[in-house]
């Protein structure tokens, strides 16, 4: 059971990176990206018992926070882009300086 | 005993299992972005959280128990998070839902009159 | 199998990444290859690369690569040149280097040098030398001690390059401006901002523990310091970098990164003075494994605070600088946006 939920994982992973390459606007690939980390981490837990390496959840732990954290990081570096529309409230608080 | 332990960390495993590729399915078949982060928010998380589940009836260790409740109190918080910020950040920088004329136009006028 | 299929999604991510125009899907697609290949060290049963791979490579090159492309531009350009040239050279280059591993032994066979006199020693000495089960971090922390010195130097060198190309001076006024506009955007990021509160305590703590459970699994001052700095980045990014430079004062993150590599300088020089070679652990203390816990406690410690003062300093120049350059020429943004 834990190979075959292993290798539904791994289907899955390879689902999102289609989308991840494929994907039409920025948002989902962002999306992909995010998916494929918390399947990473669901992939090495998995991994740790069917290799009976139970160490390797400390990664998986990693993981699911620095996942988190890129993912903001894309936000936070794509919401404010001067590429593309700044939100409404930033630009009112522009105008007024 | 044993074999409680084993059927019902396999029940939960290949439920988690399903989860996790409808979610794929959904996040490559559906139409638009927000149809697709639906599909993805809600089978990340409950499917995570099917697989995590699994696992932990299977560890003996008192340890990996913890980590294993660790991991799904991490993803039971970050999943939605994601999902909400991702959902907003599209809408602020215009990604809009198909077959929403209405919301076009007042997006469209929205745009327009914060440029004049 | 589950080999084949990572390795065969490596090559198939690498070609987008090199098709892809928009400089923003490459660098997230860099991103899921990060996050495969430490899918794959895991698979070759190797945790502590993985960790690495999975702390740097998958987070905090890719946040740095996004805060450089908002400061340079989303699309890639395109030139025009001949490619012949190139592609004769990278040939040449490529038939070299394959010729050259001609000599050397079948990957993986069993009578390479590697596998008849270093491994074997590492494998069954260090327990009775170093006394750590680990056999990673007693590697890196005790035999290669002195290499491991030079990784940390390099990485402190590289914050001064940093530091020396970009830092800014910056104004009091300024530093105003730039908080009243990151207030009324952080407005929204509400729910953001109330978990990332929950979770930077675990992080931190969970950092600690990877510091000091290096001996016992994976981990070590690498990645521990790794973490610890991306939790600071989390705080920078959705606090804003003006309201994190006051919890957390450049200058002093500066003192610590030199303090790190002080501290491991000066273990090697305390043990020259107890009589030893440079970096000979044995003699810190009058039993040798004693001696031995005690040196890769100190020096994994320095080399914590080395990468995380490091990581940080540089994260704070990048965006600190974006942030001036989006600042200081709104309206020409607004042109743009138009």
């Amino acid at each position: 059971m834990l190979i075959a939920a292993t290798l539904a994982i791994l289907v899955a992973m390879i689902l999102a990176i289609i989308r991840g390459i494929a994907g039409p606007t920025l948002y989902d690939r962002i999306l992909a990206v995010n998916m494929f980390g918390t399947k990473t981490v669901l992939l090495i837990s998995l991994l740790g018992f069917v290799m009976g390496r139970p160490e390797f959840l400390d990664i998986a732990i990693v993981y699911a926070l620095i996942n988190f954290i890129s993912v903001i990081g894309v936000l936070r570096y794509s919401d404010t882009n001067q590429f593309k529309h700044t939100p409404k409230k930033n630009k009112s608080i522009e105008k007024e300086l | 005993m044993e074999i409680v332990i084993t059927i019902s960390s396999g029940f939960l495993l290949l439920v988690g299992s399903f989860l996790c590729i409808s979610g794929g399915i959904g996040l490559l078949r559906f139409p638009d972005f927000y149809t697709r982060m639906h599909a993805v928010g809600v089978t990340d998380t409950l499917g995570a959280g099917m697989i995590l589940a699994g696992l932990m009836i299977l560890s003996t260790d008192f340890l990996v128990f913890a980590k294993l409740v660790m991991i799904l109190l991490f993803t039971l918080l970050i999943g939605p998070t994601t999902s909400h910020v991702l959902a907003k950040a599209a809408f602020h920088n215009g990604v809009i839902p198909k077959g929403s004329n209405n919301l076009k136009q007042t997006k469209e006028k929205e745009s327009t009159s914060s440029i004049i | 199998m589950i080999n084949i299929v990572l390795l065969t999604l490596l090559v198939v991510i690498a070609i987008a990444i090199i098709r892809m125009k928009d400089l923003f899907a490459a660098v997230m697609l860099a991103g899921i290859y990060g996050l495969l290949s430490a899918s794959f060290f895991v698979v070759m049963d190797a945790v502590d690369v993985a960790f690495t791979e999975a702390a740097v490579g998958a987070g905090i090159s890719t946040l740095l690569m996004f805060v450089v492309i908002t400061m340079t531009g989303r699309k890639e350009k395109s030139i025009r040149h001949k490619p012949l040239p190139a592609l004769f050279v990278v040939i040449i280059t490529g038939g070299l280097l394959i010729y050259g591993t001609l000599d050397m032994p079948y990957f993986g066979s069993e009578d390479a040098p590697i596998h008849n006199h270093t491994s074997p020693r590492y494998i069954n000495d260090s327990m009775q030398e170093i006394g750590i089960p680990n056999i990673v971090t007693s590697v890196l922390a005790s035999y290669r001690a002195f290499d491991t010195f030079g990784e940390v130097v390099v990485i402190f060198t590289a914050g001064i390059g940093v530091l020396t190309l970009l830092s800014i001076a910056r104004t009091k006024k300024n530093d105003e401006e730039i908080e009243s506009i990151n207030d009324s955007m952080h407005q929204q990021h509400l729910v953001v901002r109330i978990i990332a509160k929950m979770l930077i305590p675990f992080i931190f703590l969970f950092a600690l523990y990877v510091q000091f459970h290096g001996d016992f699994g994976p981990g070590g001052g690498f990645q521990a310091g790794v973490i610890f700095a991306s939790a600071i980045i989390l705080y920078a990014m959705l606090f804003g970098l003006v309201t994190a430079r006051k919890v957390i004062n450049q200058i002093f993150i500066q003192l610590i990164a030199a303090l790190g590599v002080l501290l491991y300088g000066s273990v090697g020089i305390v043990s020259l003075m107890n009589g030893g070679n440079f970096f000979d652990y044995n003699v810190l203390s009058s039993n040798p494994i004693t001696g031995q816990h005690l040196g890769i406690l100190l020096i994994e410690w320095g080399v914590g605070c080395t990468v995380a003062s490091v990581i940080v300093v540089i994260f704070f120049n990048f965006a600190g600088r974006r942030e001036l350059q989006q600042h200081k020429k709104p309206s020409q943004d607004k042109e743009s946006s138009k």
